[in-house]
């Protein structure tokens, strides 16, 4: 029994807050660790201390082992919880805690480095005779055979997967389905797992074909108690980020739930696991199971297991680091009811889900019984490009899983969102699929659905003219009330009509005009060239439109921040950016000019001043969450001018390069 | 202050015939708008637009504050003559960066935006406004320069318009010019004569003669871009202040120079609290009779015109022919003298005079609501001294320095058109009803008269009176004066500011008012209130 006192949370954002949390019931003090562009983060003002590190790059802050265990000694913590990502498995932070004389709240330094080699951990499960796929390990400085292509086939079979063998979260995967793209696919994937974790191993897997991604939730003492609190479906994916979680699973029986839970257990006494971890497995249409890994730490996706459990995680996690054994809730859990979690990320669908940054100018979620937020942002945090873009998630329990997943879509459609681009709309779309309403669900369920088609629905041409309608009524509010002269007069008054008000928005790549024009028979409006026919405004101002159109009444909301205007209504949402009546001439960009497509560091530059390049030459590589991005030529020509250098944070529009000439 | 109570049967057969025929006046006049509207036509609408140009409308539209009222003036200018009514040429008052100015937009889709005699007139007076209420002007110009058929009648009076223009500087008024295409010839002096001016990039053309006049007057082979380019006058000759890339960025530079001007109005604002009239406009159009001998009770049109419907009566027992009291308008206050049985008597001038005396003592702006049909005539009155109480009533008019605003909402004859603030009065803004009459007297009585005075002569000669013959002159001089005493022939020669629809009288009165208190409001000086 070693009591935690005080316990330094080695984690940023929601995961620093939810720890925090339970923490505070237990009566534990809490110190949180911050990097600059945290240090306004809600966890940093939850935290009884906190304590700096200068920076913001994951290397300098968060990665950084020994500033942080001088934190935890500085201000007298006794133990460390990593939370998931960052540190969480790595261990050599988890000996140097023990070293230091801290309690690390995980399992020992020898099973994080066990189960950190997927290749290692396979062999592991393999001998504990759970079911595994076989595969294919290419060292870091492994020369490719020229008929790779071919063994693969033959020994893993297409379409495969490459993997970097350390590191996680999908981070260098790429899926390959013929030989003549594997050397590439091999190449590029080691290319990035060198600079994300400092080894270039990868390895080849069988791709199971409409797999279900199945965890099943384990837990051990240290006192020889190890069981499994059932399982949780991740099957909603998007290049393999997990967005839609829950527990338990439709596609797991009773019998195949003790079948899975058997297998975890078993690999958790394989290993002499000690505290809360995931055995992830993948699961084909016929059932079968197949270990994928095992991640030694809290799953971000846990509270769908708090919810059917009614157990808290982080406070058995913290029990268990004390040294108390686990209690009969635990050992004889039982599942109650269904939940489900969405991820709200702060990310651009319609842009191949390119992260979004900015300040949240607005964040509300409704808050319905039931449902549970886990937020690490609020109103006025800035999203940055430094770390993980997640927001919040979003857990909805219920009796049943329908109730559950409407429950979920109601509170996602109500929340409102403003000033980052989220992937909200997606998630509501998905809750009222009809494929994932029946269950029918596997990891390839976003390459069947369309994100874009999807989301289309919320954004029919009717809602977003409507909207577009009311954000111009409510800037014409906003104009009459601001005006310098003549305020009392009515809007727009002629007494020769010369055309109706214009005004135009941008909402994603489509431009709309709205015309209105208030006359002795009401308000008249067009966007673009479609009518509304009858229009009865009751009011509008700044922040409100009450119309009716064509007989219906929509009660529509407003918030306009610089040239964004958000606007929220049972129709839907949609952020409409005014479009300039006169563009400044500065803004007008340079012809030939490359703009960076989204916020990121820049990681190469592949051409210099001077170069002539043919079209879709690659000028520029930056790195976005997780991603690679190149940025290319769009025509041959002349590198004119480059205005970035390797290593150099860009935000989104910044101008990269400037080439002339050639076609 | 009291409120007007007014009642009005809505379903009464004088209120619908009332609205009937002012519902076929106000088609009238929207029929004619219509036609100003249209500019050229279609085709050469079209033709603009093609050229990369926008129309003289859309560019006012873009020029002027969003959802900001613009009150077009001289609408119907060369209404019925040889040239296109609104006469090329679109004058009115706009708010550019919350900035009231009056905007003068050549229409280049009429002959290319030339000047006629009629347009001149027009520009002249929205000139004359903006001196007076002092607003900055901001000219849009695209004009070939003058209708050289029509020289005679223009070449010698257009000089006045760069007279104007650099008079206005010298009051410290702006003045600018926006370039969109050619300001030749004497149009050169437009952006000369300005504060400011700014030249569309390879659209504006500003030379005192083109190519073909230099090649016969010097025989120099020059080309339109180095004799008058955006790009020579800005980096050569100076005479541009900015380069406009194009029409959308010399717009922009427009009203950023009106936002650089840090313009403050010198009259006081209005109250921040206005409210509507408690009785709906659209009423207006079954009150006033479409035949002016039919009298109407001023009061219900004050009542559908003023803050709250509130009017406080100045000598409501005294010369009951003629109403005056306080109001507000827009939150401006107001002295209202309006006809209340056409004619005017001496109290009734006595009255009007004291009223006005005391408007300039405390410097509040006067509306004046004509429906007179005159002084009234008769031995009676003229030994009473009609003509010494109607001079009174002129010479406080005249001498008045308070903003005058008149309305015509329903006949204006005779001398009553003087007493009660006309044209030559020089109110700051002057208006028609679409069913209003103007004219010395009515159409009716001036045949009448001359038929009299015919009859007389012939009797005086001895000759035969052929009764035929007047029957047919006094038909012929009756429907001559008909059409001269209507709304439209009046305001086709700039002896108003514009036809309005009765309905629009209070936004309309409501802008006349804000833009004269661009200027100080001031009273006259010097003697005390007579006491008629």
């Amino acid at each position: 029994m070693a009591p935690i006192r005080k316990l330094l949370i080695a984690n940023r954002g929601e995961i620093a807050s939810r720890i925090i949390a339970t923490a505070r019931r237990m009566d534990i003090a809490t110190v949180a660790i911050y990097s600059d562009s945290d240090a306004d983060a809600p966890y940093v003002k939850e935290a009884d201390e906190a304590v700096a590190l200068a920076g913001n790059a994951p290397s300098q802050t968060y990665l950084r082992d020994d500033l942080i265990i001088a934190a935890a000694l500085r201000t007298g913590c006794d133990a460390i919880h990593p939370g998931y990502g960052f540190l969480s498995e790595n261990a050599p932070f988890a000996s140097a805690c023990a070293k230091a004389g801290l309690i690390f709240v995980g399992p020992a330094p020898n099973v994080i480095a066990s189960m950190g080699s997927k290749i290692l951990a396979k062999e592991l499960m393999a001998a504990a005779g759970v079911p595994v796929l076989s595969g294919i390990t290419i060292a870091d400085d492994e020369e490719l055979k020229s008929d790779i292509g071919d063994e693969a086939g033959r020994t893993v079979g297409y379409p495969l997967l490459v993997k970097a063998a350390f590191g996680g979260g999908g981070r260098g995967m790429r899926a390959v389905n013929n030989p003549d793209e594997l050397i590439h696919a091999i190449a590029s994937a080691r290319r990035e797992a060198e600079s994300a974790f400092g080894n270039g191993t990868v390895f080849l897997e069988h791709y199971v074909e409409s797999p279900r991604h199945i965890e099943v939730q384990i837990f051990a003492d240290t006192h020889g108690n190890a069981v499994h609190l059932f399982e949780r479906e991740c099957s909603i994916q998007r290049r393999y980020q997990k967005i839609i979680e829950e527990a338990p699973s439709m596609a797991v029986t009773d019998d195949l739930r003790a079948e899975l839970g058997a297998a975890a257990v078993k690999a958790a006494q394989a290993i002499g696991y000690v505290g809360a971890g995931t055995v992830e497995f993948v699961m084909g249409t016929d059932g079968k199971f197949f270990f994928l890994e095992v991640n030694t730490r809290l799953q971000v996706e846990h509270p769908v297991t708090e919810a059917i459990t009614g157990l808290d995680l982080v406070a058995l996690q913290l029990s268990v680091a004390e040294g108390i054994a686990l209690p009969p809730a635990v050992l004889n859990a039982s599942i109650r009811g269904w939940a489900i979690e969405a991820r709200l990320y702060a990310e651009d669908v319609t842009a191949g889900f390119l992260p979004s940054s900015g300040t949240l100018v607005k964040f509300e979620i409704p808050t319905f019984a039931g449902l549970r937020v886990d937020s690490g942002v609020a109103e006025g945090s800035k999203v940055d490009i430094h770390y993980d873009p997640m927001l919040a998630k979003v857990i909805a329990y219920g009796s049943t899983r329908d109730e559950a997943r409407r429950l979920l879509a109601r509170a996602l459609s109500k929340a409102k969102i403003h000033g980052v681009i989220s992937n909200r709309d997606l998630l509501v779309a998905i809750l009222r699929e009809d494929d994932f309403a029946g269950g029918a669900i596997d990891t390839g369920y976003l390459v069947r659905h369309n994100p874009i088609e999807l989301i289309a629905s919320t954004h029919s041409p009717e809602i977003i003219a409507i909207h577009c309608l009311a954000a111009s009524l409510a800037d014409q509010a906003t104009r009459r009330r601001d005006a310098k002269v003549q305020i009392s007069l009515p809007s727009g008054w002629r007494n020769v009509q010369n055309g109706p008000q214009r005004q135009r928005w941008a909402i994603g790549n489509q431009e709309l005009e709205v015309s209105y024009r208030f006359g002795r028979n009401g308000l008249q409006a067009q966007v673009d060239d479609s009518s509304f026919g009858e229009i009865v405004l009751f009011c509008a101002s700044a922040t409100q439109v009450d119309l009716a159109i064509a007989g219906v009444r929509h009660r529509i909301e407003i918030h306009r921040v610089g040239q964004t205007c958000y606007v929220d209504s049972a129709l839907g949402t949609c952020a409409l950016v005014e479009v300039p009546r006169f563009p400044e001439p500065d803004s007008r960009d340079a012809p030939g000019s490359l703009l960076a497509p989204m916020p990121g560091v820049v990681l190469r530059v592949l051409a210099a001043i001077g170069q002539e390049v043919p079209a879709g030459a690659p000028i520029v590589v930056l790195e976005a969450m997780k991603m690679e991005h190149t940025v290319r030529a769009p025509a041959a020509g002349t590198i004119q001018a480059l205005h970035i250098k390797s290593g150099q944070a860009v935000d989104v529009g910044f101008v990269l390069a400037v080439m002339e000439g050639g076609q | 202050m009291p409120v007007l109570k007014s009642t009005i049967d809505p379903s009464s057969e004088t209120y619908l015939q009332n609205r009937r025929d002012q519902l076929a006046a106000v088609a009238a006049l929207d029929e004619q708008l219509e036609a100003v509207r249209a500019g050229g036509g279609p085709k050469y609408a079209q033709r603009h637009h093609n050229r990369g140009r926008l129309l003289a409308r859309e560019r006012v539209e873009l020029l002027i504050d969003q959802d900001s009222p613009f009150l077009e003036l001289s609408a119907l200018a060369a209404w019925g003559s040889e040239f296109a009514v609104g006469a090329s040429i679109l004058t009115g008052i706009g708010i550019v960066e919350g900035v009231e100015c009056v905007i003068i937009a050549h229409d280049p889709t009429l002959r290319g935006g030339a000047m006629n005699p009629i347009s001149l007139k027009k520009n002249l007076r929205a000139l004359e406004i903006a001196r007076c209420n002092r607003l900055p002007v901001i000219n849009l110009v695209e004009s070939g320069g003058a209708d050289l058929p029509t020289q005679s009648e223009l070449f010698v009076p257009a000089g006045r318009l760069f007279h104007d223009l650099t008079a206005l500087s010298a009051m410290g008024i702006a003045t600018i010019a926006l370039v969109f295409g050619n300001s030749t010839a004497g149009g050169a002096y437009v952006p000369g004569m300005c504060d400011y001016a700014v030249l569309v990039d390879r659209h504006a053309k500003v030379f005192l003669g083109g190519p073909p006049l230099v090649k016969m007057a010097t025989g120099e082979d020059a080309d339109d871009e180095a004799l008058g380019g955006a790009e020579m006058h800005s980096r050569v000759s100076g005479l541009s202040d900015y380069f406009a890339l194009d029409e959308l960025d010399c717009i922009r530079i427009g009203r950023q120079i009106i936002s650089d001007l840090h313009w403050r109005k010198l009259g006081p604002p209005p109250s921040p609290k206005v409210d509507p009239p408690l009785y709906d406009p659209e009423e207006l159009l079954g009150i006033a009779s479409g035949d002016f001998r039919i009298p109407m009770d001023p009061k219900d049109v004050i009542a559908r015109v003023v803050d709250g419907s509130r009017f406080d009566e100045y000598k409501a027992l005294y010369g009951t022919s003629l109403i005056t009291g306080w109001a507000w308008i827009h939150g401006y206050p107001v002295g209202i003298l309006a006809n209340a049985r056409g004619v005017l008597f001496g109290d009734e001038a006595k009255k009007a005079t004291e009223f006005i005396l005391l408007a300039n003592q405390s410097d509040t702006s006067l509306i004046f609501l004509q429906n007179t049909t005159g002084y009234m005539v008769g031995t009676t009155y003229e030994q009473d001294g009609i003509i010494k109480d109607g001079a009174k009533m002129i010479n406080a008019v005249a001498n008045s320095t308070v903003p005058h605003i008149t309305i015509n909402i329903g006949a204006s004859f005779g001398a009553g058109n003087y007493g009660m603030s006309g044209r030559a009065f020089d109110p700051r803004f002057m208006f028609a009803w679409t069913n209003a009459k103007l004219a010395v007297m009515g159409a009716q009585q001036l045949a009448g008269v001359l038929s009299i005075v015919a009859r007389q002569g012939a009797e005086a000669a001895g000759r035969d009176f052929d009764l035929e013959a007047d029957a047919t002159r006094t038909l012929a001089i009756k429907e001559q004066i008909e059409r001269e005493s209507h709304a439209f022939y009046i305001t086709s020669r700039l002896y108003d500011d514009g036809v309005i629809d009765p309905r629009d009288t209070r936004t309309v009165l409501g802008i006349a008012l804000s833009a004269a208190h661009s200027n100080q409001v001031q009273g006259r000086q010097g003697f005390g209130v007579f006491r008629m």
